[in-house]
């Protein structure tokens, strides 16, 4: 299944960026399709480049791969960069995301936005 | 088995016929969301708007009479079905919409700040939305605890209250597929004082619910569960109630109006508002027809062996976990379940990759799924045109949804 591709697999399995961080943005989401949740932490520089991302929280496997592939990406990217971010990227970035999974998707990437406004 | 044919019945199923994007016959194992329809009522519904349309009710000329008496055949046989009383049946839009009627006409007239409901914890959104819904006006809400098998906890009688007015329970759960004794359950709550609101959605489809015998004040079922078009419900309500109960809406309810006052009309007509869904209504007495034609037991008995056969199924799967009662006498064929590595999203996504449609979520049974400690689950759910064939292939999806995600 072309969803389930081995970097979507891999990420899911050992994401890289999993735990909670001392960070300047952060915000909890769930997917009320199935009650997942999602906590992204987001820590900048003085200069307003994030330096560092991860996320909490249970969720399937297109969700939890979604978040942890999108911050990695957002690491040394600045917050204006980061707020640019488009579902098209993240459809892009995962690769074969059918429509019915297209809120899993967007989780991660609605957290993060979420977390960039409310400061 | 006497004449039950599930490979015979599908014939009778056009949507089971088509063909996916993949070019694949379906696997539909989501009737508990929605069912099917079988031709019999798809041309009910053409018949109606080619031969027999017309407002019901107000027009003297002949087709409105044929419209009406469509409708009030209609009524009829439902009120057949459930062996109650004519004017005892209440068209809505569905089960929901009929629990909402409970609470807007029984509920808000009759219940006083500081009264309280007693609800299952295995309750659909749809018979704990509209209680909640009540606390505005000071009526608080108590649960009836599940035991870890998923059926409700013994002595659940110490719940009620000198303050509880109602009793709301399901007659089947849509996740855990138990079937409550709700006749215990009534003549219990009635014995304290209690009204009782039975949500019948996950039952009225499997076995002819008989309202004299179950001997509640209100029951609630949806058409499109049972073969029926979608937008038409019943709610049925013991006629003394009925009588009682304020009507709301506008349309139908009205005998005569005067500027400042208004005569209602009898029961059923006065919750009845505005034009009726004439198509709906003549659509699920077609349904019932066909049900009847099937024969209950026989029906009842194809479930419990598809039920069976899932159920051993799924044992075969050391990390699946199926909620609710193992026994198929004591369920529905509604069978949900969780594996340990695997999300229900990701179950359904991979099985739809083979185009077998299963459900995947909280059901709309939140608090539910709280107490059972989970955020989701997914579930299968069988009717009338389903096969063992099918179940092979569910349990050969299952175990391709475990190789893709590497559970060893």
């Amino acid at each position: 299944m072309e969803m389930y591709s081995e970097q979507v697999l891999r990420y899911y399995e050992f994401p890289p960026n999993k735990g909670k961080i001392e960070a300047d943005f952060h915000a909890k989401l769930n997917n009320p399709l199935c009650g997942d949740e999602i906590e992204v932490f987001l820590k900048t520089d003085g200069a307003g480049k994030i330096t560092q991302a991860s996320f909490e929280g249970q969720g399937c496997a297109i969700s939890s791969a979604s978040v942890s592939m999108l911050l990695e990406k957002l690491e040394g990217k600045s917050v204006s960069e980061a707020k640019e971010t488009r579902e098209e990227d993240v459809l892009k970035m995962l690769g074969g995301i059918t429509p019915a999974r297209f809120k899993c998707a967007f989780l991660g990437l609605e957290a993060v936005k979420k977390a960039l406004e409310t400061k | 088995m006497t004449g039950f044919d599930a490979i015979k019945i599908r014939e009778d199923f056009p949507f089971l016929k088509r063909k996916t994007k993949t070019g694949k016959t379906p696997i539909y194992l989501d009737s508990a969301a929605t069912t099917q329809k079988p031709v019999q009522v798809i041309n009910a519904l053409t018949d109606y708007y080619e031969n027999k349309n017309a407002n019901p009710h107000r027009g003297i000329y002949e087709l409105s009479e044929i419209a009406t008496e469509e409708y009030e055949q209609a009524r009829k046989k439902t009120a057949g079905f459930i062996n109650a009383g004519e004017s005892e049946i209440i068209f809505t839009r569905n089960a929901t919409e009929a629990a909402n009627l409970v609470k807007n006409s029984f509920a808000a007239e009759f219940l006083e700040k500081g009264d309280r409901i007693l609800v299952s914890g295995m309750e659909h959104h749809a018979n704990i939305i509209p209680w909640l819904m009540l606390k505005k006006k000071g009526v608080e809400l108590d649960y009836i605890e599940i035991t870890p098998e998923g059926k409700l906890e013994e002595n659940w009688e110490d719940r009620i209250t000198p303050k509880t007015r109602m009793v709301c329970v399901t007659h089947a759960s849509n996740v855990l597929g138990t079937i409550n004794d709700v006749k215990e359950i009534c003549k219990i709550a009635r014995e304290k004082g209690c009204v009782t609101v039975v949500d019948g959605a996950q039952a009225a489809p499997h076995f002819k619910p008989d309202m004299k015998e179950i001997g509640c004040d209100f029951y609630a079922f949806s058409g499109h569960k049972m073969l029926g078009p979608m937008g038409i419900g019943v709610l049925y309500g013991r006629k003394e109630l009925l009588e009682k109960m304020p009507p709301f809406g506008g349309g139908d309810m009205i005998r005569s109006v005067e500027r400042q006052s208004a005569e209602w009309n009898d029961i059923p007509y006065k919750f009845e508002a505005g034009t009726p869904n004439v198509e709906g209504a003549v659509g699920l007495g077609a349904a019932i027809d066909y049900l009847n034609g099937l024969g209950w037991e026989n029906m009842r008995n194809h479930e419990e062996k598809l039920t069976g056969k899932v159920l051993e199924e799924l044992s075969k799967f050391e990390k699946i976990r199926v909620l609710g009662p193992l026994d198929t006498k004591e369920r529905v064929g509604a069978v949900a379940f969780t594996h340990a590595k695997i999300h229900p999203h990701d179950l359904a996504s991979v099985m739809d990759a083979q185009s077998i449609a299963i459900r995947s979520g909280h059901h709309c049974a939140m608090p539910l799924h709280k107490t059972l400690g989970i955020p989701a689950s997914a579930r299968a759910s069988f009717y009338v045109y389903n096969t063992a064939p099918e179940i092979d292939a569910f349990a050969e999806a299952l175990r391709d949804a475990e190789k893709i995600f590497r559970v060893k």
